[in-house]
């Protein structure tokens, strides 16, 4: 317990909106050692974000963390007033997103706003947090750190600004960051830049990260677990190897046939029928009953709970693929 | 496939230019010597595809596929170089003949949402092409749609609805609708799958393999995912900076690719089967085409970059049975200069 700098336990965040009460996020646990890398993986719609973004405590209404708790380095978040949240923000959890443009203000330097950051959480002087500044976009990989300082966002490529927005997350150190798709956006050889200097920080400075994707291929080649999400909820979690080599949720099978590049070229993909459920109207029982070709009766009425498999790993299915469960 | 290929692009290039403004030719009168910022987003390219073919264009934003792919469909005209159709120059053409070039190659874009009108219903986005083109009647153009809608796997009692009423996956099943509709032989999809959950895009990609048998079609499948180029295409072309730099049957290219930058493409991609990897990745970025670099495009990045990679341009050489590649290492190398 005590190695866990993130322990979620039974996260539900919800939506009250017009259309009814959406349930993006319905039931999560997890955790995060230090040091580690979760790959929380799912498609659009299915939660992931919002799971990060209930962490960081940037819910806003009509959305409302109604159950469950997210312990920080011991620490509950849910329910922390917002200015003691701003003390944690950025400290001891910080955020990278899809989009850097959505981190960086477009009309202020990049200097102005690396010095602020500096100095919400440390009190020193202007010239010691802009040479933090500089130190921490040096770290990252760009040249001439001293004179980029003085450019605004919109004069860096969207590889750099990734950097950037990179730069700004590590400049306290904090031991987690939760990454939402953070190259989802970049070309592949960009990517893998981005990919390569993340994991160099990290076995530097022991962060642990959260990485929230679509991208299996980049889960496998970065983290040491992985959670994967339908429909608000976590429907497997393990090890990244017995997941991927040998998946038990119908779901995380379908998504891993579903990859052009593992099928014989030219053959027709193990498709999964239908499509992603809203998430006001879940069907009763099984989210996936619909699209799963192994649904029986009672994945039609009885949502499954999860179910414990050796290895520190989860199943929420009624009928895992193979293997045998053990009473969770 | 056959012989003879049904488009060939002999040297095509396209560049946009930005006229001067005002301000800048006053500046000009006094000497300022402004110049036309002038983007060479294909330079030069030749290509031919066969009948029947499924040719993958791969490459990284800015490298000019998509720009190739319009001058194929005939949404740009190219600036040099020429495009022919059946054996037939496109510029020699009759009206006629181009009118029916024109409707033979359809495009399928990547973004439904911005390629379908929102106020149209999807019974006319698919259906008045066809009218217009004397395909069918307006007594027939409801069965027409009917079918046509069952043929992507859409449900045709859904056509009275709006673009905004469907999913992701059935728009992307509506834009590829609308160009089955004038019946093409040769479909340019751009990107057409890249918006696309992993699920949503293993069912649009099973369509485009089930549709290539049914109706003997030809793709110009442009993507920047190595992974579905590979699974969908016969012969895939990597560009960088508006120019070929490798082309060779899909098997052959991922077994053995001969460029650097093909080979730094293939090796960054993640797969499911690299687990923990080191990420070794190229250094540098993509040079902006306004200002490419000298010679070969890629030696600013290029690991085996030697003099005469700045100087002089590759030119594309045969390696082996239809796989070229542009770069001096196949070519005398990159140290000695060219007499």
């Amino acid at each position: 317990m005590s190695d866990h700098v993130l322990q979620v336990s039974d996260l539900k965040t919800h939506f009250f909106t017009r259309a009814g009460t959406v349930k993006s996020v319905d039931g999560v646990s997890f955790h995060v050692s230090r040091g580690e890398v979760l790959g929380l993986v799912g498609e659009s719609g299915s939660g992931k974000s919002v799971t990060g973004f209930s962490i960081m405590g940037l819910i806003d209404p009509p959305g409302r963390i109604v159950e469950g708790s997210i312990k920080l380095n011991g620490k509950e978040l849910v329910g922390l007033g917002e200015g003691e949240f701003r003390k944690v923000r950025g400290r001891e959890v910080a955020m990278i997103f899809q989009d850097p443009m959505m981190t960086l203000n477009p009309v202020l330097r990049i200097d102005t706003q690396m010095i602020e950051a500096v100095t919400a959480h440390d009190k020193v002087s202007h010239k010691a947090a802009r040479a933090r500044a500089r130190d921490a976009l040096a770290k990252v990989g760009i040249p001439s750190p001293e004179e980029r300082l003085k450019a605004y966002p919109h004069q860096f490529s969207g590889g750099m600004r990734q950097r950037v927005a990179i730069a700004i997350a590590l400049l306290h150190r904090p031991p987690l960051i939760i990454c939402d798709e953070p190259t989802t956006a970049l070309d592949v050889t960009i990517q893998s830049q981005i990919l390569a200097e993340m994991q160099s920080l990290c076995a530097e400075t022991g962060t642990a990260l959260v990485w929230i994707t679509h991208d299996l291929g980049v889960v496998a080649g970065l983290a040491d677990r992985i959670a994967v999400m339908y429909a608000g909820r976590i429907v497997e979690a393990g090890a990244v190897d017995p997941v991927l080599d040998t998946p038990l949720h119908p779901y995380t099978a379908g998504l891993l046939g579903s990859l052009p590049s593992e099928g014989e070229p030219g053959e027709m993909l193990r498709q999964i029928r239908g499509s992603t459920p809203s998430l006001a109207r879940l069907p009763q029982g099984c989210a996936f009953a619909p699209r799963c070709d192994y649904a029986q009766a009672d994945c039609l009425t009885i949502a499954p709970a999860t179910t414990a498999f050796p290895g520190e790993r989860g199943v929420r299915c009624h009928h895992p693929l193979s293997g045998t469960g053990v009473a969770a | 496939m056959n012989d003879r290929p049904i488009l060939t692009l002999e040297g095509v290039s396209k560049r946009f230019a930005k006229p001067l403004d005002a301000a800048a030719k006053f500046a000009n009168w006094f000497g300022a010597g402004n110049t036309e910022e002038v983007v060479h987003a294909v330079d030069s390219v030749d290509l031919s595809i066969g009948a029947g073919e499924v040719v993958g264009l791969v490459g990284e934003s800015g490298c000019g596929k998509s720009t190739l792919g319009r001058v194929v469909a005939g949404i740009h005209k190219a600036s040099a170089g020429r495009v022919s159709w059946r054996g037939r120059y496109t510029d020699e053409m009759s009206a006629e003949e181009r009118h029916a070039a024109t409707l033979a190659i359809q495009m399928i874009f990547q973004d439904p949402m911005s390629s379908l009108n929102p106020r149209m219903r999807v019974s006319d986005i698919v259906g008045e092409a066809p009218v217009v083109h004397g395909l069918t009647t307006r007594a027939g153009q409801a069965d027409y749609v009917d079918d046509i809608l069952n043929r992507v796997g859409l449900d045709p009692t859904y056509k009275r609805r709006y673009p905004h009423q469907f999913s992701g996956g059935q728009r992307a099943r509506i834009g590829i609708a609308r160009a089955l509709a004038v019946k093409p032989e040769f479909l340019v999809c751009d990107e057409s799958v890249a918006a696309l959950d992993v699920s949503i895009q293993a069912q649009v990609l099973n369509l485009f393999m089930k549709l290539r048998d049914e109706l003997n079609l030809t793709y110009l499948f442009i993507s920047h995912d190595l992974g579905v180029v590979r699974h969908l295409s016969d012969r895939v072309v990597i560009m960088y900076l508006g120019r070929v730099v490798e082309a060779a049957p899909a098997a052959a290219l991922f077994k053995g690719p001969q460029h650097p930058y093909a080979q730094a493409l293939l090796a960054n991609v993640p797969t499911i089967t690299a687990r923990k990897k080191r990420f070794s990745p190229l250094s540098g970025e993509i040079p902006s085409p306004l200002h490419p670099p000298s010679g070969c495009h890629f030696h600013p990045r290029c690991p085996h970059a030697g003099p005469r990679c700045k100087v002089e341009r590759p030119a594309l050489k045969t390696i082996a049975s239809g796989h070229v590649a542009a770069c001096h290492l196949h070519d005398g190398g990159v140290g000695a200069m060219a007499a």
